[in-house]
């Protein structure tokens, strides 16, 4: 599927996805409350088939926090990247797309352990790499360890 | 015990062992709790982060040259891909096009990298799998491997061969004849990896058929590389995207249907020979030419984001960078093979023997600082 | 000639023995005697299990492409001692939560067992502690002994991987020890008697596995097979499977009791080693063929303890490139090549091996 039909379907799967420019890929911002159901449709439906979870990344743009899924078929060879953002930094929760992609189950834990982002419905959303202990998210911008992280 | 146990219930008769952080088959220090029947495995979970040091946050902090030298720490079997892709993503942020003989001297390393990967790999699983004759035997061939890499890059282990415009210094005057005469050694030798392994009937029956990788299970997983192929998914970075000299050789996806831990064996293997075929077609092709573009000492990418991929020895690793402009990347997510594939392991072991789950993860070759980063 | 003793160690053995009987009373003449030979066999024991760790580093080194050990004497010929030195002063780590009796006592049980066992093999001519009319029966019933002290050290020592190290032990050596019974009743039938000096007598003519053709190779196959299994050593060497268990049984052990555990494993492979020697290829027997009376003579002239030895290491040397070649076995896979295979194809074989000397059909 050509990019102009991969919008024109997201479009109507999602009327409110805005979308970025960029180079590479497809890129949409999606509301956050219908990402799951996004998620599911794409993997599904006959005509995109996004069937490999390539990348799921947590990204803190200082004004907001997110999480970007970089999705392609194996059987169409066609990409997008989907987008959740949030200005909520304390209470930062999305939905988690494991049961649509196994693989995001270790991705969404490495999000919640570095970047503090909770999934709903995760089976297993506990810090994978730091201790139960740890205090704070250290991949944050606003993450300060004046012990271990020297200030240049 | 406070936090591994709460969100699992033990059944009558189970009980738990940790395998690691300090055991001799998780190769580093990955720990595995195994609920364990009898000899049966019911459950493992893995728990990783014991090397953890922070890589994707230190690269924040760093220009594009200093990351190169973190990037060799990640996974350190395949450190000259990581490099490569941390250079190709900048010079594809910058368009800056590499020389011809660049691209030849990276394929060419990358692909040595890959043989050396796969042979400590192999005399790794057959020490896990208790021939220990395995491991002196792969060692002896991977040796000769280190002694060219040592011979011009100066490392034997992490390259740091890599730079962003092309690699830090020209090849070494041997480099050819002697990437030539190891070739031809090693044909020989590999075949004695067969005999020795995977032509004993023990090996056979513990590895066939077990652990086994369905294909819609691999691409839900994102489980890539030889392990991938072995199911039959085609994830082979070299193929699909062509990076380097990629696209200028004629190679061989290697794909299996079964995806069995024989089969992630064999998968391996053959890529042992195709990666000789890639070397013998370029070492002789190598372009005269510059061995880098000049670049300025304080790369700026343009603002932006980036995604690239290379096939390391262990599968797709990705880099998505983000730029904000500034000298160093705004954010560095790595997308490290070892560590997605350890999210299949679990459901691959279910219901096998302790021995099996040696056998299953040894076959996924892990390699555990590129899982923990 | 004074060196006849070489080719008939009675007259060696006779002579101490009247020495000390004419000079002291019987009472003491036997404790001391005893005394003699307990002391002689321990040393034994120390220097032979000393020497096969260091033959089994070289073997395996030879394997592997290396050189092995080589530093410590001329080609590392005092490796092990100071090995053994090192781990006579190393500390004895006590665990807290083990049962300390047990876990005491364990390595001991081991080590008694093949010491036990030892004592009947027949070394050369006239050259044996102890020579029982029940000699392999004897054999058999000692060796397995030890299996007890593995599954006391597993238990004990209050670790799950010790534990199931046990166990593995424990269902492998019952398994194997069946097939080691058989396959040398197969032998038994042949010679005639369970008594081993008696069976090498009888192969004053011919090695049993040559007189016994087709069903000895068998028996002897399955013995070497059934015999590896039960010293627990690769590729059966479940119980301590050190890519799966750590150390399995012995995990937990330090110093000197795990310098125990090591000693008995290396003297069971010999004393399996020596059984089959004995058996199957003669003891200490010189190479006969019936009919060539020259060959026969020349063969003699080489002392039977020398014979003894180089069969006995032969076989050493089957069992240690046997581990340094297979991949380690399967729980599963194990109990199945026992009781599927290795069982049935004995049974026939000991039928077999009866049909034959009933018929006279050996030479």
């Amino acid at each position: 599927m050509d990019l102009e039909k991969l919008k024109e379907k997201l479009i109507s799967i999602v009327p409110t996805a805005e979308f970025e420019e960029n180079k590479q890929f497809l890129t949409a911002v999606i509301p956050s409350d219908k990402l799951h159901s996004l998620a599911k449709k794409l993997k599904e439906s006959e005509d995109t088939l996004f069937d490999y979870l390539f990348c799921l990344s947590a990204v803190d743009w200082t004004t907001h926090i997110g999480v970007v899924y970089h999705l392609t078929s194996t059987k169409l060879n066609h990409n997008i990247v989907l987008k959740v953002k949030t200005t909520d930094r304390e209470n930062t929760v999305f939905d988690s797309v494991t049961d649509v992609w196994k693989t995001a189950e270790f991705h969404e834990r490495e999000a919640f352990d570095l970047m503090g982002i909770k999934f709903k419905n995760h089976p297993d959303m506990r810090r994978i790499f730091l201790e139960d202990d740890w205090i704070g998210y250290p991949l944050r911008k606003d993450y300060k360890d004046d012990v271990n992280i020297v200030e240049q | 015990m406070t936090e591994t146990t709460e969100n699992y219930q033990l059944d009558q008769e189970e009980y738990i062992i940790n395998m690691g952080p300090q055991h001799p088959s998780t190769h580093g220090v990955l720990r595995f709790e195994v609920s364990l029947k009898g000899e049966m495995v019911r459950n493992i979970r893995p728990h990783c982060g014991y090397i953890h040091r922070g890589i994707e946050k230190m690269c924040e902090k760093n220009t594009y040259q200093q990351i190169i030298h973190l990037t060799d720490r990640l996974d350190y079997l395949s450190a000259h891909s990581n490099n490569e892709l941390v250079c190709l993503t900048v010079e594809e942020a910058l368009e800056i096009e590499v020389p011809e003989r660049v691209k030849y001297i990276r394929t060419i390393m990358a692909e040595l990298n890959r043989i050396a990967s796969h042979q400590l790999w192999w005399c790794s699983m057959g020490m896990d799998m208790g021939g220990l004759t395995c491991f002196f035997y792969g060692l002896r061939d991977r040796e000769p491997i280190l002694d060219i890499f040592e011979e011009t890059c100066g490392g034997r282990l992490l390259l740091s061969y890599n730079c962003p415009g092309g690699v830090m210094y020209d090849l070494h005057p041997n480099f050819q004849k002697r990437v030539k005469d190891y070739i031809k050694y090693f044909r020989k030798k590999l075949p004695e990896y067969d005999a020795l392994l995977s032509g004993n009937i023990i090996f056979l029956e513990r590895t066939k058929g077990l652990g086994v990788l369905t294909l819609e299970d691999a691409i839900s997983f994102g489980v890539t590389g030889p392990t991938g192929r072995a199911s039959g998914f085609s994830c082979d970075i070299r193929k699909t995207q062509p990076y380097s000299a990629y696209s200028k050789v004629d190679f061989k996806e290697i794909l299996y249907t079964e995806g069995d831990t024989f089969h992630r064996y064999k998968a391996r293997i053959d890529e042992m020979w195709e990666s000789m075929n890639i070397i013998e077609q370029l070492i002789d092709n190598i372009p005269e030419g510059d061995y880098a573009v000049k670049m300025k000492p304080i790369i700026k990418l343009p603002a932006g984001e980036y995604y690239k991929s290379v096939e390391t020895a262990r599968g797709e690793l990705g880099l998505y960078l983000i730029s904000d402009g500034n000298k160093s990347p705004y954010r560095f997510k790595l997308r490290s093979p070892n560590f997605i594939n350890l999210g299949a392991l679990a459901s691959m072991v279910k219901d096998t023997k302790i021995a099996d789950l040696v056998a299953i993860s040894a076959s996924l070759d892990l390699v555990i600082p590129d899982i923990d980063r | 000639m004074t060196f006849k003793f070489l080719y008939d160690f009675s007259i060696l053995t006779q002579a101490i023995d009247k020495a000390i009987t004419g000079s002291m009373s019987p009472f003491w003449a036997m404790i001391t005697e005893m005394t003699i030979i307990g002391v002689l066999i321990l040393a034994f024991y120390a220097v032979v299990g000393l020497y096969l760790v260091y033959a089994e580093r070289k073997v395996c080194a030879f394997m592997q492409n290396r050189v092995g050990p080589n530093r410590v004497g001329p080609w590392g010929f005092f490796q092990t001692i100071a090995d053994l030195i090192k781990l006579l002063m190393k500390e004895l780590i006590p665990i807290k939560a083990a049962d300390k009796l047990l876990f005491n006592i364990a390595p001991f049980i081991v080590i008694i067992a093949g010491f036990m066992a030892i004592a009947a093999v027949p070394f050369a001519k006239g050259l044996h502690a102890v020579d029982f009319n029940i000699g392999v029966f004897y054999v058999m019933a000692v060796s397995s002994i030890g299996v007890i002290g593995i599954l006391l050290a597993g238990w004990s020592s209050n670790n799950k991987y010790s534990l199931i190290g046990a166990m593995r032990s424990g269902a492998q050596i019952v398994s194997y020890e069946l097939s080691v019974g058989m396959s040398l009743i197969t032998i038994v039938i042949l010679a005639g008697s369970m008594q081993l000096s008696t069976i090498v007598e009888g192969q004053h003519d011919l090695w049993f596995i040559f007189k016994g053709h087709v069903p000895a190779i068998i028996a002897f196959i399955v013995f070497l097979i059934a015999g590896t299994a039960e010293t627990n050593r690769g590729p059966f060497d479940l119980a301590e499977a050190e890519s799966e268990l750590t150390a399995g049984f012995h995990v937990e052990y330090s110093g000197i009791k795990f310098a125990f555990f090591f000693l008995a494993e290396y003297m069971n492979m010999f004393i399996v080693a020596s059984i089959a020697a004995t058996v199957f290829l003669g003891g200490w027997m010189p190479f006969h063929i019936p009919g060539l009376e020259g060959f026969n003579h020349v063969m003699d002239y080489i002392p039977p303890f020398l014979w003894y030895f180089v069969k006995t290491a032969f076989v050493i040397f089957l069992m240690m490139w046997f581990k340094w070649t297979f991949p380690r076995l399967r729980i599963d896979q194990l109990l199945t090549l026992e009781w599927k295979y290795l069982l049935p194809i004995n049974l026939f074989n000991i039928l077999l091996m009866a049909l034959m000397v009933l018929m006279g059909w050996y030479f």
